[in-house]
C-alpha cells in the first residue's frame, strides 16, 4: 500500500474515532440530564478517542519510516557471501543492488547481485504491507479500546491537555535543536577549514583571494584567506548605514512621539513602517541602478574618482532600509517615558526641545542604544544590497567611493555555482559565517541586556 | 465620586429626600459663587474662566483671585475640575490635545493666555508640584540644578551650588541628602522625592507655586512635613493647592474654594468654610454627606 493512501485511511479512522467519542459523550449527557454532569465537554471526549486512535499509529509509522531502510539493508547485505571489505565498496555494491531493484540498471549484473536485488524488492514490498497492516490494526484497535473504555467520569479534558502540552514542547524543542544543529554544522565545517588555513592567517591576513589550484601545476592561484578586507568592508558599509539611519530614524521617532498630533502620527507611522516591508532585493537594485551611478557622476563632476559600485551607495541605501527599524524601536521607548517627567520639565519652564534633549532622551537612552545595536547587527548581516551595489573586489580601503566587499557577499560568491565541498575555498564560507554569527550574537546579547536593564528603571 | 450631571438632574423626577439632588437643583438655579472670590491685593486674577476638553466643558464660568503670599486651597469631589483649573494658571493644559481655555487670566495684571504670551517665562514664574513625585532620572543635584541651568540663572558652578543648597534647605531636605547629592533622585523615599520636586520648583525662584494634590501619594509623616513646609513657604510665595483632604485644607490654607461639577460654588476664609459654610453643597461636602 502506498504511504499517501495509508495516511488517508488513518485520517478517516481518526475522524471516525472523534465522531464516536463525541456522540457517546452526547448520549451520556442526555441520559444523565445535561452537559454539566459530564466531567468534560463532548469535543474533549472526541479528541481523547481520536488521539488514542491516531497518535500511536503515527508514532509507529514515523519510527518505521526512519528505520526500515537500515534494517532492510542489513538483511540484504548479510545475505551476500563475498562482500567488499571497504565501506565505500559496500556502498557501491548496495547502490547497484538498489538501482537494479528499482529497474534503473540494465545489462550485466552478477547473479549474486540479481538475487540480492530480488530479495531487496521483496523485502521492501513486504515491509510496506506490514507497516500498513500494523498501523491500521493499531489505530483501529486502540481507537476501539478508547471508545469502549468511555465513561462519563473519564477526565478526558485533563488527558487531552497533557497531550497538547507534549505537542507544544516538541515543537519548541524542534526550533531549538535546529538552531543548535545549524551552529554545530557551521562550527565543524569551520574547524575543517582551519585545518588547512591557520586561524591567525584567517583573522589577521590582509589579502583575500580565495582561489585554490585545481591542478598542482596551475599558475597564480595559491589562495589567500585573510579576512581583514572583508571585515573592514562590512564595518565601513554598516558604519555608513548607521550614519544615515541613526539621526534620521531617531529624529523621526522624536517628531512622531513628541510633536506630531494624533492624526499625523496615525498616518505617518504606518508609512514609515512600509519602508521595512520593501524586499531587500528591491533596495538592492535601487542601490545598484539609481544610487550608485548617481554617486559616481556626482563624484566625477567634482573631480573625484569613484567606481560605479561603491561602499557609499550600498551604505546609503542600507541606511534607508534600517530607518524604520530605528524609528519604530525608539518611538516605543520614547513613548514609554512617563508623561510626569515631561510635565515636570515643562512645569519648570523649559521648552519642548529642551525637555526632549535634557529629560526624555536621557531617560530613553538605554532603550535607544539597544535599538541601535539591534539595527547594527541587522546591517552587518544584510546581503542583497551589498551584493548588488558594493562590488566584489576585496579592497582594503577607507575610501567610501571605492568598491568594497563584505563578509556576506563573499559567502554568497563562494557558494554560488558548482563547488567541491572539501576545498578550503568553500569551507571558508563556513568560517566567515561563524565569525558573522558570533559577532551578531554578541551585539544582540549586549542589545537585549541593555534594553532589559532599561525596562527595570521605572518599575 | 459624584457622577450625577446637571442634565440628568433635569431629566429625572426629583427625589426630595436626596441632599445632593436638592443641592444640584440649587446649583442650576444659582450659578453665582457664594462668598468672597475676589480680593484687593491679587497676585493671580481669573475672570469668567471656561475650559473645554473637546466638546465637554470642564470649568463653567469661574472667577477667583489669589492674593499675594496667600495659600488658597481648592477642594471638591473627584472630577470637579479643580486640577484642570489649577493647570490653567501656568498653562500646563496646553500639553493636552483638544483643551481650550476661555476667559481672562492674569498674573500681576499681565495676561496669562494670549497670542503674544511666552509660556517659558510664565512657567518660570508659576512653578508646579505634581500629584505623583516625578524626579528626573538624574542625580539629586542635577534635579535641582535643572531649572536654573535652563533659564541661565547661574553662570558659575559656585552660584549653582549655592542655589541648589538653598533650595534643598528651604524644602527641608538638605540635611538628609547633603552627603549624596550625586546619587539618583529616584532612589529617595516618596516623601523625600516630593520635597525634592518642591526644591526643584523653588530653585527657579518662582512667584507662585501650584500644588496638585502634593501629598496624596505620601504617608502621614511625610504629609505633615510637606504641610509644615507649605506654611514656611507662604512668607515668600503665593500658593494654590488642590487637595482631597479637608483637614489638610484647613491646616495649610487661608482661603478655601469649593468646586462642584466645574462650578466654583463657594470661596471664603478657610475658617468660615469649615465652621459656617454658606452654601448647602459646601455644607453637604464638608460634613461628608457626599464626595
Amino acid at each position: 500500500m502506498q504511504t499517501p493512501t495509508l495516511f488517508a485511511l488513518l485520517l478517516l479512522l481518526v475522524l471516525v474515532a472523534y465522531g464516536t467519542g463525541f456522540s457517546r459523550a452526547l448520549a451520556a449527557a442526555r441520559s444523565r440530564g445535561g452537559m454539566r454532569n459530564l466531567s468534560s465537554l463532548p469535543s474533549y471526549y472526541g479528541l481523547h478517542t481520536a488521539l488514542w486512535c491516531g497518535l500511536p499509529a503515527l508514532l509507529l509509522l514515523g519510527a518505521w519510516l526512519a528505520f526500515d531502510d537500515a534494517i532492510i539493508r542489513a538483511l540484504v547485505m548479510n545475505g551476500i557471501a563475498d562482500k567488499p571489505d571497504t565501506i565505500a565498496g559496500q556502498n557501491l555494491l548496495y547502490a547497484q543492488i538498489q538501482n537494479l531493484a528499482a529497474g534503473h540498471l540494465f545489462g550485466d549484473a552478477s547473479p549474486q547481485v540479481q538475487a540480492a536485488a530480488e530479495r531487496l524488492s521483496s523485502l521492501q514490498s513486504g515491509s510496506r504491507n506490514l507497516q500498513a497492516a500494523l498501523s491500521l490494526i493499531l489505530a483501529s484497535g486502540l481507537g476501539a479500546f478508547a471508545a469502549l473504555r468511555f465513561s462519563p467520569e473519564l477526565r478526558a479534558r485533563e488527558k487531552v491537555e497533557k497531550v497538547l502540552r507534549g505537542v507544544l514542547i516538541t515543537c519548541a524543542c524542534a526550533a531549538i535543536f535546529t538552531t543548535v544543529g545549524i551552529l554545530l554544522s557551521v562550527l565543524f565545517e569551520s574547524l575543517r577549514f582551519f585545518q588547512s588555513v591557520p586561524v591567525t592567517e584567517f583573522l589577521f591576513g590582509l589579502h583575500w583571494s580565495p582561489q585554490m589550484a585545481l591542478r598542482a601545476d596551475q599558475v597564480g592561484s595559491s589562495g589567500a584567506f585573510g579576512a581583514v578586507p572583508l571585515f573592514t568592508g562590512t564595518l565601513m558599509v554598516s558604519a555608513i548605514a548607521m550614519f544615515v539611519a541613526v539621526p534620521v530614524g531617531l529624529m523621526s521617532a522624536i517628531y512622531l512621539a513628541e510633536y506630531a498630533s494624533k492624526r499625523v502620527r496615525a498616518i505617518a507611522k504606518p508609512i514609515i513602517e512600509i519602508l521595512a516591508g520593501v524586499p531587500t532585493v528591491v533596495y538592492g537594485f535601487f542601490a545598484a541602478l539609481t544610487v550608485a551611478p548617481f554617486i559616481r557622476d556626482l563624484a566625477n563632476s567634482v573631480g573625484l574618482q569613484a567606481s560605479s559600485e561603491s561602499a557609499l551607495a550600498a551604505g546609503l541605501v542600507m541606511g534607508i532600509m534600517i530607518i524604520p527599524f530605528i524609528s519604530s524601536l525608539s518611538d516605543d521607548v520614547i513613548n514609554a517615558v512617563p508623561q510626569s517627567l515631561r510635565d515636570g520639565s515643562l512645569g519648570l519652564g523649559s521648552t519642548r526641545s529642551e525637555t526632549v534633549r535634557k529629560v526624555v532622551i536621557p531617560a530613553a537612552l538605554p532603550g535607544i542604544v539597544g535599538g541601535v545595536l539591534l539595527a547594527v547587527s541587522r546591517a552587518i548581516g544584510e546581503t542583497m544590497i551589498v551584493v548588488m551595489a558594493a562590488g566584489l573586489a576585496a579592497n582594503l580601503t577607507a575610501n567610501p567611493l571605492e568598491s568594497v566587499t563584505t563578509v556576506t557577499v563573499q559567502i554568497v560568491t563562494l557558494l554560488v555555482g558548482d563547488q567541491e565541498f572539501d576545498s578550503p575555498k568553500t569551507l571558508a564560507a563556513f568560517a566567515l559565517g561563524l565569525m558573522l554569527f558570533v559577532s551578531t550574537l554578541v551585539l544582540n546579547f549586549i542589545a537585549l541586556h541593555v534594553v532589559k536593564k532599561y525596562r527595570e528603571q521605572y518599575d | 465620586m459624584n457622577t450625577m450631571t446637571l442634565d440628568a438632574a433635569g431629566a429625572e423626577p426629583a427625589k426630595p429626600e436626596s441632599v445632593e439632588r436638592k443641592a444640584v437643583d440649587t446649583l442650576t438655579k444659582v450659578r453665582e459663587t457664594v462668598g468672597q472670590p475676589l480680593c484687593d491685593d491679587a497676585k493671580l486674577r481669573m475672570r469668567n474662566v471656561n475650559v473645554f476638553y473637546g466638546e465637554a466643558q470642564a470649568i463653567h464660568d469661574v472667577s477667583l483671585d489669589i492674593g499675594r503670599n496667600e495659600v488658597v486651597a481648592m477642594i471638591g469631589p473627584s472630577g470637579c475640575g479643580k486640577s484642570t483649573f489649577l493647570r490653567c494658571l501656568n498653562r500646563m493644559n496646553d500639553t493636552i490635545e483638544g483643551c481650550r481655555v476661555e476667559g481672562e487670566l492674569s498674573l500681576d495684571d499681565e495676561p496669562i493666555y494670549g497670542p503674544r504670551v511666552d509660556v517659558v517665562p510664565l512657567r518660570a514664574r508659576v512653578g508646579m508640584v505634581f500629584q505623583k513625585p516625578n524626579p528626573f532620572p538624574k542625580s539629586i543635584y542635577d534635579n535641582v540644578a535643572y531649572g536654573p541651568k535652563i533659564h541661565g540663572i547661574a553662570s558659575r558652578r559656585a552660584e549653582l551650588d549655592e542655589i541648589v543648597e538653598n533650595s534643598l534647605r528651604r524644602a527641608g531636605l538638605w540635611n538628609e541628602v547633603k552627603d549624596r547629592l550625586d546619587k539618583p533622585g529616584t532612589g529617595l523615599s516618596g516623601g523625600q522625592q516630593q520635597r525634592l520636586c518642591i526644591a526643584r520648583a523653588i530653585a527657579v525662584s518662582p512667584e507662585v507655586i501650584l500644588m496638585d494634590e502634593p501629598c496624596s501619594a505620601l504617608d502621614p509623616i511625610a504629609t505633615a512635613r510637606i504641610e509644615e513646609l507649605i506654611d514656611e513657604l507662604r512668607e515668600n510665595y503665593t500658593i494654590a493647592i488642590v487637595t482631597h483632604s479637608m483637614q489638610q485644607a484647613a491646616r495649610v490654607s487661608q482661603r478655601t474654594a469649593y468646586f462642584h461639577l466645574g462650578h466654583l460654588v463657594e470661596v471664603n476664609d478657610t475658617e468660615t468654610v469649615f465652621t459656617n459654610p454658606q452654601h448647602e453643597l459646601t455644607e453637604a461636602y464638608i460634613t461628608g454627606r457626599f464626595g
